[in-house]
């Protein structure tokens, strides 16, 4: 009976959500990725064969498994001081995701106080912010943020924060659009009269009507974290070795390029898989928060 | 309209001065002085340190250290290294061509290989050839650059022999820098064998720098005209019975380029982040390459006169680009 009445209600908000998302076959496959991605970082210590930074002085630069010389004890092969591949690059997982997930929710936290504050105050705050955004934006990402770390030191944290900085005024900018779209609508003038306070205001009636174009930039964020955070330790400046980063893990390769191509390859794989998954969820999400948009 | 143009310069100045406050902080916020710094590993003999330290005005408060340092920028002092003793600013003029020639060609190769994509896709909505674009390009979007690299050089020069591993141009040609740009020098000098030399060195760094860049043009390019092509006038030209190819040219494709003339522009930032890891894996002796090199160095004079540099030329081409498009575009010009 109450099988009858569910199907007859309108499609909930959620349910619409999904019926437009779904459609998006390169954001299901995104989704499907990020989720194993999530899985393998979760569960790290079970799934790889052995620990990331165990050096096995009997097999240096050991191809993969399906080359001559490869054994299934190093079903990826080992990296130059016998540390094995696979383990390596489910450890980078980690560090990855805690990087994107890290680096976004810093710039959230302070992007949305910044925009909000920038949309609702107007006027001298306004412009002082969105100036400081502007320089921001003006330098070439990777050069801000190597002078970050070159201030504070090479190390993964100090990288983590540099990215966060350098990714704040696309947090500060979304918030602040959809807080300027949002002031002029009857719901908040009904707030306002009611005598909501003015953090009420901000907070608790503007805020959650923004949420669509911030978990856009959300997913968009993690990849462009995760890119950068691995090109800061391709430089050297990221996380350190012997911690298993993509991005560092291409660094102490590069010497090897000539004679151990998997060393090479699969960190970058990883990168790319991870950051085009994030990509793909990012498009997917932001036309199915806007399915107008698609036509 | 003379009134427009003042307003986008006027805006540039707050981010100028911007921009030379992050340079300023920098030196300072490194731990120790900056005359530590300069003095570099060795140490200093307090004393003479104490002299420095008043001779170079750096006992003063530090507004008033701001306000010399300002100075000395608009005079186009910027410090000198610590490692070459060499004025900063004329380092830079000596790379700075190998990085504009690089920059360039990717961004040619970027354009030559983006805009027709991204037109074609447009006109084939949908087909396979639209969806592979756009695939193509969302993965050269997502692209770790200096993997990307690596992996050119693994194909290419280590696989197939086909391209050099890296540098500039091989080592047995000598070209007397006169532009600074090697095509152009070796084409002067008449030596076509080195410009040869130099054209194969270029060409996989450039695929490198342009990756992303050719992402964002096609991708753009499509929009922009899926855009334009739904729009009326296109309908009226199509009931006209204008030959297709004349409609897409010559009334579709002029407005569509707007938008991506200004992200072309905007993509002067991405290039100069791409010149950075591309000019390190390729050991192209470029600004990039002087930057992270002055990182390992601590040479901080070369990082902040660098940052202060490259900081204003992105600022400068972003207004260049701001004021071309009021230009073209007479919308942009009277709104606000």
């Amino acid at each position: 009976m109450t099988t009858i009445e569910t199907r007859a209600a309108p499609p909930g908000p959620l349910r619409e959500f999904w019926h437009y998302f779904s459609e998006n076959t390169g954001a299901v496959a995104g989704l499907i990725i990020i989720v194993a991605v999530v899985i393998l970082a979760v569960l790290a210590p079970v799934v790889a064969p052995h620990s990331p930074i165990l050096t096995d002085n009997t097999a240096f630069l050991r191809p993969p498994v399906w080359q001559q010389g490869g054994s299934w004890r190093h079903p990826l092969g080992t990296d130059a001081i016998g540390r094995d591949m696979l383990s390596r690059l489910i450890y980078g997982a980690r560090l990855s995701l805690l990087i994107g997930i890290s680096v976004v929710a810093i710039s959230i936290a302070v992007g949305t106080v910044l925009g909000l504050v920038a949309g609702f105050f107007r006027g001298i705050v306004e412009i002082t912010i969105m100036r400081i955004m502007d320089i921001i934006l003006t330098l070439p990402s990777l050069l801000l943020a190597i002078v970050i770390v070159a201030i504070l030191g090479p190390g993964l944290m100090n990288a983590m924060l540099a990215v966060a900085v350098v990714v704040l005024p696309h947090y500060v900018r979304v918030i602040r659009a959809a807080v300027i779209s949002e002031v002029s609508r009857d719901y908040v003038t009904a707030a306002k009269v009611s005598g909501a306070s003015k953090l009420r205001l901000m907070f608790k009636e503007v805020l959650p009507n923004c949420t669509a174009p911030l978990i856009v930039q959300t997913s968009l964020g993690i990849s462009t974290a995760i890119l950068d955070a691995a090109a800061l330790g391709f430089l050297g400046l990221g996380a350190q070795p012997p911690s298993a980063e993509w991005g560092t893990m291409l660094a102490d390769a590069r010497e090897f390029v000539l004679r151990a191509w998997w060393v090479v390859t699969l960190p970058g794989i990883m990168i790319l898989v991870t950051v085009l998954a994030f990509n793909l969820l990012g498009d997917g999400l932001r036309d199915a928060f806007d399915p107008k948009l698609k036509r | 309209m003379l009134r427009f143009i003042l307003t986008r310069v006027s805006l540039v100045i707050p981010t100028f001065i911007g921009i030379t406050l992050v340079a300023f902080f920098l030196i300072r916020l490194v731990p120790g002085d900056p005359i530590e710094t300069m003095a570099g590993e060795r140490g200093i003999d307090p004393v003479y340190h104490a002299k420095l330290l008043k001779e170079f005005g750096l006992d003063q408060p530090l507004y008033v250290q701001y306000g010399y340092y300002l100075g000395r920028v608009l005079q186009g002092d910027l410090g000198k290294s610590i490692v070459t003793r060499a004025p900063v600013i004329a380092e830079f003029k000596t790379l700075f061509p190998a990085t504009i020639e690089l920059a360039t060609a990717a961004m040619l190769f970027a354009l030559i290989l983006g805009l027709p994509a991204g037109m074609l896709a447009a006109i084939k909505r949908n087909s396979i050839f639209d969806h592979g674009v756009m695939a193509v390009s969302l993965t050269g979007y997502s692209m770790p650059i200096f993997w990307w690299g690596l992996l050119l050089i693994l194909l290419f020069s280590v696989q197939f022999g086909l391209t050099p591993v890296s540098g500039r141009i091989a080592v047995l040609y000598y070209v007397q820098p006169v532009t600074g740009f090697l095509l152009i020098d070796t084409l002067m000098a008449g030596d076509f064998a080195a410009f040869r030399s130099a054209l194969w060195y270029l060409i996989l760094p450039a695929i490198v720098l342009g990756t992303v860049p050719l992402a964002v043009i096609a991708r753009m390019t499509r929009s922009a005209m899926l855009e334009v092509l739904g729009e009326d006038y296109i309908r009226t030209a199509k009931a006209k019975g204008l030959p297709p190819l004349r409609i897409i040219t010559l009334h579709a494709l002029r407005n569509a380029l707007i938008p991506v003339v200004t992200v072309i522009g905007l993509q002067v930032g991405v290039l100069f982040t791409g010149a950075i890891l591309t000019e390190t894996i390729f050991s192209w002796p470029g600004v990039g390459k002087w930057l992270i090199e002055a990182i390992g160095r601590r040479d901080y004079p070369v990082l902040q006169g660098g940052t202060l540099l490259i900081g204003t030329m992105v600022m400068l081409v972003n207004l260049l680009v701001d004021v071309t498009y009021g230009l073209i575009n007479p919308r942009i010009r009277h709104t606000r």
